[in-house]
């Protein structure tokens, strides 16, 4: 298998400093040298509390705000060299869904119309976006009938499917989810949840679901990223991750999680106390030092190297759980 | 069990709408004891905040028709003056909601919003300063002491969440309806606000009727349920009973759609169509159009209740122990 994203010590930051005699010269580094890769055809899941810098990665990739430094490459396309044949190619390759169906797409536009708009902007005639836009809807299990309907009248679920068909017009290698389902019920969020495993199967799709929701992401996910004030913490298949973390927050943020499962309720959960801490002041230590109940003096003063595993789980730790 | 604090009777609540009254809440009858944790959960409109909102007497009253009673300690809220139910908000009563930002005064300082709760019980001015301090600690705001005067945009939304809850507890009410309280914060915070409802009920034996579509929250902390489809309470029963001895066909497909599970073993359960709106009352199960089991009566019957055990009962035509 080949990575069909591949991260490299991505870095994005952001100046507090806002116009021209601003002296500010703080920044706040939003994602820090993150690298991890997405294999193709896999479902990588990414989890971390608001804050932790998840949508702007997915901004990143999505080509939406440029990267500070490090290097991201899309089906052998480096996104800070790509010119704009590249970078064509690249917004047809990968297409987003955002959390919110309601936001997500015009009030004043008929669904044929929104799922049309992306096709025409990529230069594909209205006959032929139109007859794209019936197959589409036909993919997310929607009937026709519904191109002429503006989103006021239509469910969240139905919203969401229409924000995925749209998503799909382009025919892309790479889907972004963030937080899809999370504005949905449980009955339509199983619904949304098997329409992209269908979907990803029948098409081979890559997938970055972003999402804060843990039951959701081992559910989905093959593997799982896990992000920390900017950091990436853990990284490794579902079922490391999940069953045996090797970094401290994510054991503890897999503990907070609610198990669907009365009988588990009292098992130990080692809460996490406090909360992240600002992004302003990190000093040069672990980022999670402050709450970790592994933390020692080396924790402070040195930040931890992403240390892998043979079997591709790695996790940022200078105590790593056994 | 603990005595009965509240208790709902054929509740009815109807929304003045276009073209008619939207029936958002029907036939409603369930009972909350003292220091239990009582949940209502059910999809986007299925009326449960409505039915918070009527016990606190929230509901505009040329917009929505109530019938029916709401017993609190063996009174009818419903009889009460605006000026008995001012006593009895706050101090007898407390709510939280999803948004504490909605609810707290952004001129204020956080430590005077909840002080000025406390002197509503006529306690003098520094004696109430200093019990907000304590409260700042009992839900261990960090840095109690200086954040007591912190506005509430310096704070984070687990922190507001805490002063609220602090507020609340000020003035020690028996029952607290906790609309959605962690919908909105992140799971390591929301499992710290959950700790801290939890040492209220054994602490003060307080009842909580905790409102939400959740149903990990709900596993994680109620004693009982109640579960709510279109304006109906459709079953109740403890966390055991609705978790793993589901009657109702919405409460089984509902359990099947939890992802607890991992893709390998399986898609999830899913409910087709989606929650009427009832705008004409009529002898019928509400479910019926989205029950796969659902017959040629149900559409036609309203079914009675059935009890599957003492505290277990559901409303269906589908018999006891029938397997579907």
């Amino acid at each position: 298998m080949a990575a069909m994203v591949e991260i490299k010590d991505l870095v994005k930051n952001f100046s507090l400093s806002q116009g021209i005699w601003a002296k500010d010269s703080r920044v706040i580094k939003a994602v820090d040298k993150v690298s991890f890769s997405i294999e193709e055809g896999e479902i990588v899941g990414l989890v971390g509390e608001s804050g932790s810098g998840k949508t702007t990665l997915a901004r990143v990739i999505l080509g939406l705000t440029p990267m500070t430094s490090g290097s991201v490459v899309i089906d052998g396309i480096d996104l800070a060299k790509a010119g704009k044949k590249d970078r064509d190619k690249l917004h047809r390759e990968i297409a987003v869904v955002f959390q919110d169906p309601v936001s997500n797409l015009n009030p004043r536009q008929t669904v044929e119309s929104s799922i049309m708009r992306p096709m025409l902007l990529h230069g594909i005639s209205r006959a032929e976006a139109r007859r794209r836009a019936k197959e589409v809807l036909d993919m997310v299990k929607m009937d026709e009938r519904y191109l002429d309907s503006y989103p006021h009248q239509l469910s969240g679920g139905q919203l969401q499917r229409i924000a995925i068909a749209r998503a799909l017009a382009l025919s892309p290698k790479i889907m972004i989810l963030d937080e899809p389902t999370s504005a949905l019920d449980v009955s339509i969020q199983a619904q949304i949840f098997n329409l992209l495993l269908d979907l990803q199967e029948q098409m081979h799709l890559t997938y970055l679901v972003i999402t804060h929701d843990l039951n959701a992401v081992k559910y989905i996910s093959d593997k799982i990223a896990v992000m920390y004030l900017g950091k990436l913490v853990e990284f490794g298949s579902t079922e490391e991750v999940t069953e045996k973390p090797r970094h401290p927050y994510t054991k503890g943020l897999m503990k907070a999680a609610p198990i669907l499962d009365p009988r588990m309720r009292d098992r130990k959960k080692e809460i996490i106390d406090g909360e992240p801490g600002s992004m302003m002041d990190l000093g040069t230590g672990c980022r999670f030092y402050a709450r970790c109940r592994y933390a020692s003096p080396e924790c402070q003063s040195h930040d931890p190297q992403m240390d892998v595993m043979e079997t591709g789980h790695q996790a940022a730790c200078h105590h790593p759980l056994k | 069990m603990n005595e009965e604090l509240l208790k709902l009777e054929d509740l009815n609540i109807d929304y003045k709408v276009k073209g008619g009254a939207l029936s958002a809440v029907h036939n409603v009858n369930l009972s909350i004891h003292q220091g239990e944790i009582f949940a209502v959960v059910g999809e986007s409109g299925c009326g449960k905040t409505t039915v918070a909102h009527s016990i606190m007497n929230l509901l505009a009253g040329n917009n929505a028709r109530i019938e029916g009673r709401i017993l609190f300690e063996g009174k009818d809220l419903r009889t009460c003056s605006q000026k008995e139910m001012e006593q009895i908000r706050g101090q007898k009563i407390g709510m939280i909601f999803q948004n504490p930002l909605d609810s707290l005064n952004p001129v204020y300082t956080t430590g005077k919003q909840v002080q000025e709760a406390i002197m509503l019980d006529h306690v003098e001015k520094g004696a109430a300063w200093e019990k907000v301090i304590r409260l700042f600690q009992d839900v261990r705001m960090p840095d109690a002491k200086e954040r007591v005067n912190s506005y509430p945009h310096e704070l984070s939304g687990g922190m507001r969440q805490r002063v609220m809850i602090a507020m609340m507890l000020s003035r020690n009410p028996k029952l607290l309806i906790a609309d959605e309280p962690t919908t909105a914060l992140d799971v390591t915070i929301e499992a710290q606000i959950l700790e801290i409802l939890q040492e209220l009920k054994k602490q003060r034996n307080t009842a909580i009727m905790l409102i939400t579509h959740n149903f990990g929250l709900v596993a994680e902390v109620a004693d009982r349920i109640a579960v709510m489809y279109a304006g109906e309470v459709i079953e109740t029963g403890t966390v055991y009973e609705i978790f793993e001895n589901p009657m109702h066909p919405y409460t089984r497909l509902l359990m099947q759609a939890l992802p607890r599970k991992t893709k390998r073993e399986g898609r999830l359960q899913t409910i087709e169509g989606a929650v009427p709106r009832i705008l004409e009352k009529k002898p019928e199960c509400r479910f019926a159009n989205r029950c796969p089991y659902a017959t040629e009566r149900c559409s036609r019957e309203e079914p009675a209740t059935i009890r599957a055990s003492e505290t277990h009962a559901y409303r269906c035509f589908l018999d006891k122990g029938q397997e579907v």
